[in-house]
């Protein structure tokens, strides 16, 4: 893995990590969240305005001081007109609300050009899987919980679920769309900054909707291409030490009931991939920062952090957990 | 307009009184407290019950509120959160703000149009109890880890009988099934209470404000439920026979429950609200002692929102990927519901403009609900944009703009409605001090605890989470909505204080302490059993304030039995007479052998066989005739010759 | 204050056919919301159809001589449905409680019948969604129908046993509307069950 690389994922995790801005869909990095930024500043300025003169006249109305000619009828026809006026601008700024939502969304349907990358993004109770198609079905890559895509090119998602609604949401980059069983619903994003952004179920899907969130890092088309071509690897054996050691324990247990590591008998497909899970930002479907003391964790008892998630515990002696987790951290 | 609203009470009426009184008595005893059918008992222990459920729900809130307070917290696991919230959400909506505006209806609407009862009091004493014990089995299920954690709108598959296995699901469902049992038969009473029990003289357009939002409520109500208990029944066949209705893998749909829930939803939350236009416009009206400005105008808006609302259910599934053609519609759909709501609101400030106002509690209340409600319409309006919602549905946003609209547009009229017609109801007044200071309290912690939820939709937090990460910087805005709801329990305490304090030692109520304009504030406070000793003759919209000092009323009614008058849909003219019940214990029985089948068939199908004979004995007990003491012996003579 | 009496009701009736009355109004209240449900029922029918390539999906169409044969018995019971009815508001006690008679008995037949009609359906409302909801919109009308049945033997009992009142003529009448009700809705749903496979 290059220098480069490295420095990216660690200067990503502590931004990761620290960003207060990061899931703010005022802070846009696409060109579909800013086109919904823009439409959410001016609804805001109009309502605002809107607001301020409704409750300004209201207050006014009963404040002031009342007089004998208010009872006539030459006022009534003044209020009359009055509450006609307000009707007709209001009727208008609607109009012209829908107006603006409609042409703030016609860009949204569609991708801002051909899309270069397709991913189906398949929901599950509690995790991302990201499945980056290809030509060669045994060239597709899965990445779970962490969706890499190239800046500056729009990235077509073809999204289902395997048990329940979810919903894909990354607010930096584009509004969200549902994950639906029976049915395959079709978005796009498109990130034009580099960087690392956060997105997270949005629809409640059970005990552990909380904490079903992913990361997209969004890299140059050529950092992009070299991460897709080492994600098609698959895993090396370790030939000696700790990390082999662990090899031969996941080899041996329930581990391999459920996840797949790809160049190993690990062929299980009910959990994510853990084929490159060394080289992942987060685990536990964006819970926790994937270190040492993080895997050890989650191994040993995933519901301490997400109780109800369906991975069970794995009972291993701690220096067997060890050098799994050794062993899973090789997995670059 | 010169009545004063004073009660016509002769003294050489007593006797009539009295005769009126020994017909239309409400019994007493264990027995009897079962067998009342008089609207005013009813709508009573429909409003306490359903403050009593506002109360369970508020609770859930605040524990909800706790655990979100600071990030990663421990208070509630998530299992347990999700019970909460569903809970929350479902009691408050089914079991509170519908209800409770339902119950203002069945109290008010008889004697705002000078009846004596409303239409079919044993159906409405059947549907009371048919809601008690629908919401007294959700009440339990919480006590049994058994409560329903699907979300107040129990989204299939997560509702199905793959992904929630066990009961708790099954009693969401339930639950609608009683709500809506007992919510389409007050609909069904107030539709035929309102078009042909008014008094002579209330033609359609002389009606109260108040009592056309009932009209238009109740036919929200009689199209809109049925739509949710088709999808609440095709959930508990999923679930309990297999059937496949939103499976999608045997051909059913997933988004099939989100059409047929959202149908009914976003209706609902219309007849949870237009009542709540009518109490304010009661409240305007007396409080700037002018009729309100505009009532044609007014009228049309009710009736437009009505109408409107039932095309906007699509805009709750906008991130569902359906067909971008069919959206752009449910986007101008739902801004243009914004426009009777707007007039309504022009309307009431040019009433206000125009009267003397004054700011006594209840107008207070409207004041707030001008300045809450306002704002949460604005965000809806937001909402109806799609690309908009597209960011913001499913957030906290939603959260904030729904609780806007709810508490603003529907708790805060309530309120004002709560202190406005006490006096009515019990015969004492509300302290008006404490009612302000509840007023400022409950203001300024809504505000705290349902704003900031704005910003923190915006920053991307999502609804239905039972925590959050600390990185995201949004635990300051969730300790400062937490901190708001601790103002909302004093606020709630406050309101409790007033209510027990003054029915015990409050000052005692004339019959028109406010000077208000419609027929319930022309009898005594609270009013006699048979509501009015003359049924009057209606000459004004504003019944009281156009009634002249020597008031016409109907003769020839019975006042040995519970003889009432009915009249035509149009101009309320006289057209013929009807014996409305006796007290009786059947609607009762009839309640408790429907509730037992509902909650049995949630455990087995054969409940619903069991319980046909059971079900046909209530009923033929229920309708079986008495010999009738509406019958004279003239008139049975008469009658009997004519069937020879 | 003194009150001025301006209306004398006491000549009008105690009960009045139609919509001049009051049950008239609960009863169409109550059409209106069976109403309802049945008009979802069909739309979902039909929104179900899209979903899938074939109609029945990989079952049989069902078998329409019980349905038809149902069909004709409702039709033919309008003639003492209506004749009771206007017997009923003519005050015509003997006529009015034979032809409810013979309207009871043809509604048992139609029970009957229902319960041939669906093993007739040729699925089980668990085979698929299809399945699930031809078996829905039998039942649905099913329970009308036995209701009405069980309603109008109540209603005969009552008239043979007791005094009539005005009132009770006014319930035969309206028992009546509500069995037009149930025959107008048999016609959209036995042409959706039995013929929408044929066409779809």
């Amino acid at each position: 893995m290059s220098l480069s690389r490295g420095a990216l994922i660690a200067v990503s995790a502590a931004t990761v990590a620290a960003c207060g801005g990061n899931q703010n869909m005022f802070n846009p990095h696409g060109p579909a969240a800013r086109s919904i930024a823009t439409l959410g500043w001016w609804l805001f300025a109009v309502c605002g305005a809107v607001y301020v003169l409704v409750l300004l006249t209201a207050l006014w109305a009963v404040a002031r001081r009342w007089q004998v000619s208010d009872d006539a009828p030459a006022k009534l026809q003044t209020l009359a007109r009055s509450v006609t006026g307000a009707t007709v601008i209001t009727a208008i700024i609607l109009i012209g609300f829908t107006v603006a939502s409609v042409v703030a969304g016609r860009g949204l349907t569609s991708p801002s050009g051909p899309g270069a990358v397709t991913v189906d993004v398949i929901g599950h109770q509690w995790w991302w899987e990201f499945q980056y198609r290809d030509v060669t079905p045994s060239d597709f890559v899965t990445s779970p919980n962490e969706l890499h895509v190239p800046v500056g090119v729009p990235v077509r998602l073809q999204a289902s679920s395997r048990d329940v609604i979810h919903s894909f949401w990354v607010p930096n980059l584009h509004g969200k769309r549902d994950l639906i069983p029976g049915l395959s619903t079709e978005t796009w994003i498109e990130a034009d900054t580099a960087g690392i952004y956060r997105g997270q179920c949005a629809e409640f899907c059970g005990v552990q909707h909380a904490r079903m969130a992913f990361v997209i890092v969004a890299e140059p088309m050529s950092a992009f291409l070299e991460w897709i071509a080492h994600q098609r690897m698959p895993a090396a054996e370790p030939a000696a030490g700790d990390a082999r050691r662990g090899f031969d324990v996941f080899q041996r247990s329930t581990c391999i009931t459920c996840h797949t590591i790809r160049g190993t008998r690990a062929g299980s497909r009910i959990g994510p991939e853990l084929t490159h899970v060394g080289s992942r930002l987060m685990i536990g479907a964006g819970t926790l920062p994937n270190t040492r003391a993080s895997l050890v964790e989650w191994v040993a008892n995933p519901h301490s952090v997400k109780p109800g998630v369906r991975m069970p515990p794995t009972p291993l002696a701690a220096a067997d957990r060890d050098a799994v987790v050794t062993y899973l951290r090789s997995l670059r | 307009m010169s009545g004063d609203g004073s009660p016509l009470e002769l003294t050489e009426d007593t006797a009539l009184a009295g005769e009126l009184a020994r017909a239309w008595y409400v019994p007493r005893g264990i027995v009897g407290w079962f067998s009342v059918v008089d609207h005013r008992t009813i709508g009573k222990r429909y409003i306490v019950t359903a403050f009593g459920f506002f109360i369970i729900a508020g609770i859930l809130a605040g524990l909800m509120r706790i655990q979100l307070a600071v990030p990663n917290n421990h208070f509630l696991g998530p299992d347990l959160y999700n019970q909460v919230f569903t809970t929350h959400g479902t009691m408050m909506m089914f079991l509170f703000a519908v209800p409770i505006m339902e119950a203002l209806g069945v109290y008010l609407v008889p004697l705002m149009i000078g009846a004596r009862n409303i239409a079919f009091p044993r159906l409405n004493t059947f549907s009371y109890f048919v809601y008690l014990f629908g919401g007294v089995m959700l009440t339990a299920t919480m006590l049994l880890n058994t409560a329903p954690d699907v979300g107040w709108f129990a989204y299939v598959p997560l509702a199905g009988p793959d992904f929630s296995p066990g009961k708790r699901a099954d009693f969401w469902a339930q639950l609608i099934t009683f709500t809506e049992v007992s919510g389409l038969a007050v609909a069904v009473e107030l539709v035929a209470t309102i078009f042909k029990t008014r008094a002579p003289g209330m033609s359609l357009n002389r009606m109260p404000l108040f009592v056309w939002s009932m009209l238009v409520t109740a036919f929200m109500v009689i199209f809109a439920m049925p739509s949710v208990v088709t999808s609440s029944t095709f959930l508990l066949l999923d679930r309990l026979v297999g059937t496949h209705f939103y499976n999608p893998a045997e051909g059913g749909d997933a988004l099939l429950w989100q059409h047929l829930f959202w149908f009914f939803g976003h209706p609902e939350v219309y007849i949870i609200f237009v009542p709540a236009l009518g109490i304010v416009s009661s409240i305007v009206t007396t409080f700037t002692r002018r009729p309100v400005f505009g009532y044609t105008a007014m009228v049309l808006s009710l009736v437009a929102t009505g109408f409107i609302g039932f095309g906007l259910w699509v805009h709750h599934m906008f991130a569902t990927g359906l067909p971008q053609l069919g959206l752009t519609y449910f986007t101008a759909a739902s801004m243009i519901i914004a426009i009777p709501s707007g007039v309504q609101i022009f309307c009431w400030i040019a009433s206000l403009w125009r009267g003397r106002p004054r700011m006594e509690t209840p107008l207070l209340f409207v004041m707030g609900f001008i300045a809450i409600f306002v704002l949460g319409g604005l965000s809806g309006v937001t909402l109806a944009s799609l690309p908009f919602d597209l960011q913001v549905h499913d957030t906290y946003y939603v959260v904030a703009h729904f609780h806007y609209v709810l508490i603003g547009g529907a708790l805060f009229p309530l309120l004002g409605g709560i202190f406005y017609w006490f006096p009515k109801m019990t015969g004492r007044m509300l302290s008006d001090r404490l009612g302000r200071t509840t007023f400022w309290v409950l203001f300024a912690g809504f505000n705290t605890t349902f704003f900031p939820m704005h910003i923190v939709g915006i920053e991307g937090m999502p609804r239905r989470v039972y925590t959050y990460p600390a990185e995201l910087g949004w635990g300051t805005l969730n300790l400062v909505s937490s901190t708001g709801a601790i103002l909302l329990v004093l606020g709630g305490i406050l309101l409790l204080y007033n209510i027990v304090r003054s029915s015990i030692a409050g000052v005692a109520a004339p019959s028109n302490p406010w000077g208000a304009d419609t027929l319930e504030w022309s009898v005594s406070s609270p009013p006699p059993v048979y509501n009015f000793l003359y049924v009057p003759v209606v000459e004004g919209r504003n019944a009281l304030w156009d009634r002249a000092d020597d008031p016409p009323i109907v003769t020839g009614i019975r006042s040995d039995c519970r003889e009432v008058l009915v009249t035509t849909v149009m101009d309320a003219t006289p057209s013929n007479k009807c014996s409305y019940p006796e007290p009786s214990i059947w609607p009762f029985l009839c309640a408790v052998v429907t509730s037992a089948c509902f909650i049995g068939s949630i455990f087995t199908p054969w409940a619903l066989p069991v319980a046909i004979l059971p079900l046909t004995i209530t009923l033929i007990g229920w309708f079986w005739p008495k010999d009738e003491r509406s019958d004279s012996s003239t008139a049975r003579a008469r009658e009997r010759s004519e069937a020879a | 204050m003194s009150p001025r009496p301006v209306i004398d009701v006491s000549a009008l009736p105690n009960s009045e056919f139609g919509h001049r009355g009051l049950i008239w109004w609960g009863t169409v209240g109550f059409m209106v919301i069976e109403g309802s449900m049945f008009v979802i029922a069909l739309v979902v029918y039909f929104y179900l159809r899209l979903n899938v390539e074939e109609w029945p999906p990989g079952l049989p169409d069902p078998d329409p001589s019980y349905g038809t044969a149902n069909l004709i018995l409702v039709l033919v019971s309008l003639v003492p449905a209506v004749v009771s009815k206007r017997a009923a508001e003519a005050f015509q006690l003997e006529r009015a409680r034979v032809w409810l008679l013979v309207l009871v008995l043809m509604g048992l037949a139609s029970v009957v019948l229902r319960a041939f009609e669906y093993p007739a359906l040729n699925c089980r409302w668990d085979d698929n969604a299809y399945a699930s909801m031809v078996w829905v919109l039998l039942s649905m009308h099913t329970i009308h129908v036995s209701t009405d049945v069980v309603d109008s033997v109540v209603l005969l009992v009552m008239a043979w046993m007791k005094p009539m009142t005005r009132k009770r003529f006014v319930d035969l009448s309206e028992n009546s509307l509500y069995w037009y009700f149930i025959v107008a809705w048999w016609i959209p749903i036995y042409l959706v069950i039995y013929f929408a496979p044929r066409l779809l």
